[in-house]
């Protein structure tokens, strides 16, 4: 038998309230490291909150790709993407990237861009682009900060199936431990090894993606396709 | 000036890009300043500056509150209360006809396009040194102002409400029920907040003769008694300080009945009536006109071009030469000093009790009276446009990088946002650039407007010369100055709504009196 794996995330009772209405309850939570895990559930469920909770246990080791892209519209997207790792470099370099990038820089990030498809609009402002190049924005930052655990709040919701399917192997080979918000269920299915599904603020699912299908899913989620 | 690295790529969308055109308008103030540094005179002739700075600083340390002269604070009250009202009952019936009539909009910008410093010296003259030249000197100009802030509230106001009323609803009613509940609270805080904006022209009154706090002031300063300077000047920025406590809308009737009880005597003129016709008649007809030897159409305009064109070349030209070179410096301080001051309210970067310290001093430093500014620094650094441009950087950044601040803590930053300097630069400073460059563009007016009334000072802007041709009672020069004031104004105006739409900077910036909702929504 294999020896358990410490978990790099976890919560233990946690429970949250706004003005009195209860979001998460109770709640008890193992993120285990190189694991894929979806969270799903009716928006109010608690799964912004969860992922909330999640970053403040270790803020040092995390890249966050927030609910609305939360991008600087009037910065272009390189110096968005940049943005993503501004605690790591001096912030002498970081008022010179402002003015003259380093090749190095640009090169990385032109990198990153490519693969989430957007090399082409690295300096434009981020506000001209659309929805959905937004959120690829926003999830190439994460990538470019490169902390080892990825924590996505619905980060190809704007994107048609295939795109998102393609970001979220991006993700997977990018980073090796990932809690991403999703919504649509094969997604789920396929990319994810586990499957945590909430409801008014409690696990009403968590187990291995293979364990599950889409029947499952749909029979619990309450008429939510 | 933002982003300047992403030049190669951007420039295809230069023409549709907020950020491109953003930096060039930031490029072309910050340029046209530098132009205007070779011709301003920044010399600092005193030969000691720094111990008479010393000596002022040690006095403003040390107030002597036995010397306060307690008359000249309530003459202050009285004439900021009865000005501003008289203005704003005055404005509020322009406004209503501000959006159809032309000739009721010229009036209002002619209104408020000479500052309240020049009406005094006219009213003053006709009047005699009192209460009527007090009163009106602040009346007129405001009432110029709240016609258009006025006419802006109702064009901006929701108007769902009206259209939900049933039909045949007449005007009034309509008007009563559904516009004017919603518009009235608005206007109040407005009118009263401008009682602050008035307490302060009221005290620079004081500096040309008028029995307000400026008037000891201006004494205390000339004599260097620095320690009874600061009493009063103390006094004043507590008056401003508990404003929202005795300036209410239920002890606004009291106050003004007092006002109207507590006048000082007039001094001078007992015939203000004739006076004002003899004005009006006569003195500010050009010269040649009233000449009777002068005959045919002809000969009386050839007779008023050789008189006007000398007023022209060497008054009116230079004048408004240097009222541009220093508002042009002026407003490029006031920018600079708006972006290093707003992170001191912003609750981000200062954090809960370092914001509510920033908000003490910025208000501090928007309440000290710009022109009491100037006259200080000018009798420690001597005469140059260096006081003027500091006092006016001074006032007017305090005031945009208040509002800034307050910009700033509406946004919402991402959970992982960085911090410090960082943040100003990455988050910050790119988000509320459009905001910033909408408040600089509102006050380039009213620096320019401002920048006329260093001239009692002796900077020779415009006012140099309107002060000059008062004291030799040549009222038809002092006509043409006032006139090409408005010009001037009417002129930047127009250039700035230009610059604006070119920007595609179309909300209105959201006034000091407002409170933070009214920010939210302007974001």
């Amino acid at each position: 038998m294999q020896p358990h794996p410490t978990p790099v995330l976890s919560l233990r009772g946690a429970s949250t309230a706004y003005d009195g209405r209860t979001v998460l309850q109770d709640l008890d939570l193992d993120i285990l490291p190189a694991q894929t895990v979806a969270v799903m559930g009716r928006s109010g469920a608690g799964k912004s909150t969860l992922l909330k909770l999640l970053y403040m246990q270790r803020p040092e080791a995390i890249a966050l790709v927030p609910q609305a892209a939360s991008l600087v519209e009037t910065l272009s997207v390189f110096h968005n993407v940049y943005s993503g790792r501004l605690d790591r470099y001096s912030t002498w370099a970081n008022m010179r990237t402002l003015v003259w990038p380093k090749a190095q820089c640009v090169s990385e990030i032109r990198d990153i861009l490519c693969d989430v498809g957007l090399e082409a609009q690295m300096y434009q402002k981020a506000g001209t682009l659309s929805g959905g190049q937004q959120q690829r924005v926003s999830l190439a930052r994460a990538i470019y900060n490169g902390r080892p655990i990825l924590l996505a709040d619905e980060p190809v919701s704007a994107l048609d199936r295939v795109q998102g399917g393609n970001l979220l192997k991006l993700i997977k080979s990018r980073h090796a431990t990932a809690v991403i918000i999703l919504h649509d269920v094969q997604q789920a299915l396929v990319h994810a090894d586990r499957i945590i599904l909430l409801d008014e603020g409690r696990k009403v699912v968590d187990a291995p993606a293979s364990t599950l299908s889409a029947q499952d899913l749909i029979m619990r989620f309450g008429g939510l396709a | 000036m933002i982003a300047a690295g992403s030049q190669s790529a951007a420039g295809a969308h230069a023409s549709w890009h907020p950020g491109a055109s953003y930096r060039s308008a930031s490029l072309w103030f910050a340029g046209c300043a530098l132009l205007c540094l070779l011709f301003a005179n920044l010399a600092v002739s005193a030969l000691n500056p720094w111990i008479e700075l010393r000596r002022l600083v040690s006095g403003i340390l040390a107030p002597d509150l036995s010397s306060l002269d307690a008359w000249s604070i309530v003459y202050t009250i009285a004439f900021a209360t009865l000005g501003v009202s008289l203005g704003a009952g005055t404005g509020l019936v322009m406004a209503v006809f501000y959006g159809h009539s032309r000739f009721v909009r010229g009036l209002a910008i002619s209104l408020r396009a000479v500052h309240e410093l020049f009406w005094a010296l006219v009213l003053i003259q006709i009047f005699g040194i009192g209460p009527l030249a007090g009163i009106l000197a602040i009346a007129l100009p405001y009432s110029g102002i709240f016609a258009k802030v006025f006419a802006e509230m109702i064009e901006e106001a929701d108007r769902s409400a009206e259209r939900a009323l049933p039909a045949g609803t007449s005007q009034v009613s309509a008007f009563a029920y559904a516009r004017l509940p919603d518009l009235a609270a608005r206007m109040k805080t407005y009118a009263l907040y401008r009682l602050e904006c008035g307490l302060r022209s009221t005290l620079v009154l004081g500096f040309i003769g008028l029995p307000t706090i400026g008037f000891h002031l201006e004494s205390y300063f000339k004599q260097g008694h620095y320690h009874e300077a600061a009493a009063l000047l103390g006094a004043f920025f507590v008056l401003i300080g508990t404003r929202r406590i005795w300036a209410r809308a239920a002890t606004m009737p009291l106050l003004i009945a007092a006002s109207f009880l507590l006048l000082p005597a007039s001094t001078g003129s007992a015939s203000a009536t004739s006076n004002l016709i003899r004005f009006m008649t006569v003195e500010i007809v050009p010269a040649p006109l009233r000449r009777a030897d002068i005959e045919g159409l002809g000969a009386k305009l050839e007779a008023l071009w050789t008189w006007l064109a000398p007023i022209l070349k060497s008054q009116v030209l230079p004048g408004i030469f240097n009222t541009l070179i220093l508002s042009q410096i002026a407003m490029v301080a006031m920018a600079v000093l708006a972006l290093v001051v707003f992170p001191l309210v912003a609750r981000r970067f200062t954090g809960v009790t370092g914001h509510y310290a920033g908000r003490f001093v910025l208000v501090l430093a928007r309440s000290t009276p710009e022109y009491m500014l100037a006259y200080i620094l000018l009798q420690t650094f001597g005469p140059s446009m260096l006081p003027a441009i500091i006092a006016l950087g001074f006032h007017n950044g305090a005031i945009v990088g208040y509002l800034l601040g307050r910009h700033a803590d509406q946004i919402a930053y991402r959970l992982d946002a960085p911090s410090g300097l960082n943040l100003y630069v990455y988050d910050t400073l790119p988000r509320i650039y459009g905001q910033f460059l909408a408040y600089c563009l509102y006050r380039w007016e009213i620096i320019v407007r401002e920048s006329a009334i260093f001239g009692i000072l002796g900077v020779k802007t415009l006012g140099y010369y309107v002060d000059a041709s008062i004291s030799e009672l040549r009222f038809d020069r002092t006509l043409v100055l006032i006139v090409s004031m408005i010009l001037l104004t009417i002129v930047i105006d127009w250039l700035s709504r230009t610059v604006r739409a070119s920007l595609r900077i179309s909300t209105l910036p959201t006034r000091l009196s407002d409170g933070q909702t009214a920010i939210k929504g302007a974001i």
